[in-house]
């Protein structure tokens, strides 16, 4: 409840019914006034006009409908799917219709002047029988086309929103607009009549559909800025999904948990932290998804429920691999502590994905979740719709105070960067880079703490092997170097000698093992930037 | 059968035709908005046209929305004044104050009794 002049009365909210939502409008829409929801065809606004009905309805506080578009038939048919039964509502005396849309059996001629009395009448009517707090107006739009006289009805309008003030109710009216991005309405009435203006945008951006909302104006009160994108789902309608309104009050926890393999937990000082994110990253084969098994199976170990969620291997691959490395999923899905999740990155939008991650969480309540891999969905979202759910997904996960791990996938088989990573990797906690190095005719696979917030951790690239039980690693990369880069070269001791000698005054002592032995292989990894 | 009836029959008397109440009478409804000025000017313009167009076949009801603003929402009402034609079918509407004879007619579906022009009293 915040209020930009302190001499009057704080300006107080009510909930809409989309609990993001009211994060956004920082307490929901102000009371006693009238809000204009606008849009393009198709954007949600009767969705959120009857959504903001159903809130009111749920907490005791009645709701009056005034419908110039769609019947009242029609809506009450179309909401049903949402989980609103707007029938048994109005039978209980909650909800009632003005059923204000055109009669297509009925022709009208106009002669002469007139006024929308009898509307106004009727709205009246409608809010003292069920002594309603809420009103929704969808959309102004259609009650301009059903008269050829337009100044009569922007006359009306006017008189009609001031006596929806007198009454003292909520109201939200819709209107349409032409365009996502451009004037607010083509009405001429709407900003007048309005205190507060949202959008609602419905845009196709590289072949997918984004809808986003924005407030645009709350008079007199503030609020969040910018668009949030959003989705409409089946039983809960519009779901927001806020990103800067994720507060960051992320408890940092000093808990450490085992990654499941000892060798890369001391690499890490000692295990992940408890509510940390981790990327991996490496090209295909170099043991993401290893790492991720024995993540899921350092859980299971300690009786910790792990999620899995798999866009890239079908579940009888992601079972025979994980037999393959000593670990047997079956037997921890049977104990309760894993659950797996299959599926077509594609299947979905982002902010769909998000929704359901989310649930699944909350229902599963893992401590630990596995995304294998984040690459697989970048595919189904334009660049700034990934952005935010990747935002999304690590404040969820940090918010709940479990540990997540996402793998991603670098193009090239030698070194380089996934544009994944790019997006990504200031969100992260904490980075592992698994790359190829190529030696004397051999592939190596090489293994680097590249980031590790808040802790101390082995700076080195260490070579690793897989077997039948995991993953081991071995020795430091000595007298290589280029190997980030992926282009290994091979230097001689001397060479590196000589490379190294200017620097021999700098303050290196803050990993434990510079302390013991400075060697090459450090030496090298330092000048990595 | 229906294309018989679909032609005028010139036979029949017309004075029959209006002593027909099934056939002719006008059930009218008019919509008004309290007593306002345009309110009172909407019934004067009707009662005129029903006297010279429908005397004697027509039957008017005056409903305000103010205090009766549940027929206003059972015959879905938005503008006053609305007038509205019951019978004989089909349903119509006319909005405004009816200041306009021709369209109110035409609305109504009525055609003038008499020209106009051969009667100065309508001006």
């Amino acid at each position: 409840m915040t209020t930009e002049n302190a001499s009057e009365v704080p300006v107080r909210k009510i909930s809409t019914g989309i609990a993001t939502f009211d994060v956004i409008a920082k307490g929901g829409l102000p009371e006693h006034r009238t809000t204009l929801v606008s849009g393009t065809a198709g954007s949600g606004k009767t969705v959120f006009a009857t959504q903001f009905l159903a809130a009111g309805i749920g907490e005791g506080a009645n709701g009056v409908f005034v419908t110039f578009e769609e019947s009242a038939d029609d809506i009450r048919t179309n909401m049903r799917s949402f989980g609103w039964d707007l029938s048994k509502w109005e039978r209980e005396g909650k909800l009632a219709f003005v059923d204000a849309s055109p009669d297509p059996n009925t022709e009208v001629v106009e002669s002469g002047p007139f006024d929308l009395g009898a509307l106004l009448a009727r709205v009246e009517h409608a809010v003292k029988k069920v002594n309603a707090k809420r009103v929704s107006v969808d959309s102004l739009g259609a009650v301009f086309s059903q008269f050829s006289d337009q100044s009569i009805v922007r006359r009306e309008l006017f008189r009609i929103s001031s006596a929806l003030k007198a009454m003292g109710v909520t109201a939200m009216m819709t209107a349409e607009r032409i365009a996502d991005y451009g004037p607010v309405a083509r009405l001429g009435v709407e900003e007048f009549i309005a205190d507060n203006v949202i959008i609602l945008r419905n845009v196709l951006d590289e072949e997918n559909r984004r809808r986003t909302i924005e407030i645009l104006k709350f008079r007199g009160t503030d609020h969040q800025k910018g668009e949030f994108p959003f989705t409409i789902v089946p039983h809960g309608g519009i779901v927001v999904i806020p990103l800067s309104a994720i507060e960051l009050r992320q408890k940092s926890s000093d808990v450490r948990i085992s990654s499941g393999n000892a060798e890369l937990d001391e690499m890490c000082g000692g295990g992940f932290f408890r509510d940390s994110v981790i990327l991996v990253s490496g090209a295909t084969g170099t043991g993401k998804t290893l790492t991720v098994t024995q993540f899921l199976q350092g859980g299971a170990d300690k009786g910790e429920r792990c999620l899995l969620l798999a866009f890239e291997e079908s579940r009888e691959q992601l079972f025979r691999n994980a037999r393959g490395w000593g670990s047997d999923f079956e037997q921890m899905e049977r104990d309760g502590l894993l659950k797996v999740i299959c599926n077509y990155p594609d299947l979905h939008g982002l902010e769909d994905w998000l929704l359901t991650i989310q649930r699944m969480i909350t229902e599963f309540k893992p401590q630990r979740v596995a995304l294998d891999s984040l690459s697989a969905l970048e595919r189904s979202g334009t660049s700034k719709a990934f952005r935010e759910f990747v935002i999304g997904l690590t404040s969820f996960i940090k918010h709940e105070e479990i540990t997540g791990l996402f793998t991603s996938t670098t193009p090239s088989l030698m070194g380089g960067s996934s544009i994944t990573e790019a997006h990504i990797s200031t969100l992260t906690d904490s980075i592992i880079l698994l790359r190829y190095v190529e030696m004397f005719g051999e592939m190596k696979r090489g293994l680097t703490v590249l980031k590790m917030r808040g802790s101390e951790h082995d700076k080195r690239i260490r070579e690793f092997n897989i077997d039948g039980t995991g993953m081991h690693l071995g020795r430091p990369f000595r007298n290589v170097t280029g190997i980030l880069a992926g282009a290994p070269v091979h230097v001689s001791p001397a060479e590196l000698e000589r490379a190294w000698s200017g620097y021999e005054s700098r303050a290196d002592a803050h990993t434990p093992r510079d302390t013991a032995t400075i060697d090459e292989s450090q030496r090298i990894e330092r000048r990595r930037p | 059968m229906g294309a018989i009836f679909a032609f005028p029959v010139p036979d029949t008397p017309f004075p029959a035709r209006m002593n027909d109440p099934s056939a002719d009478t006008y059930l009218l409804k008019l919509y008004v908005t309290g007593t306002s000025p345009r309110t009172r000017q909407a019934i004067e313009n009707l009662q005129r046209i029903c006297e010279q167009e429908l005397r004697g076949r027509y039957k008017l009801e005056i409903i305000d929305v103010l205090e009766q603003p549940q027929a206003a929402e059972d015959d879905r009402i938005l503008a006053t004044p609305t007038l509205i034609k019951q019978l004989p079918l089909p349903l119509r509407r006319v909005i405004g104050d009816l200041s306009d004879k021709e369209k109110v007619l035409f609305g109504l579906e009525v055609r003038p009794v008499r020209n106009p022009d051969d009667n100065p009293r309508d001006r």
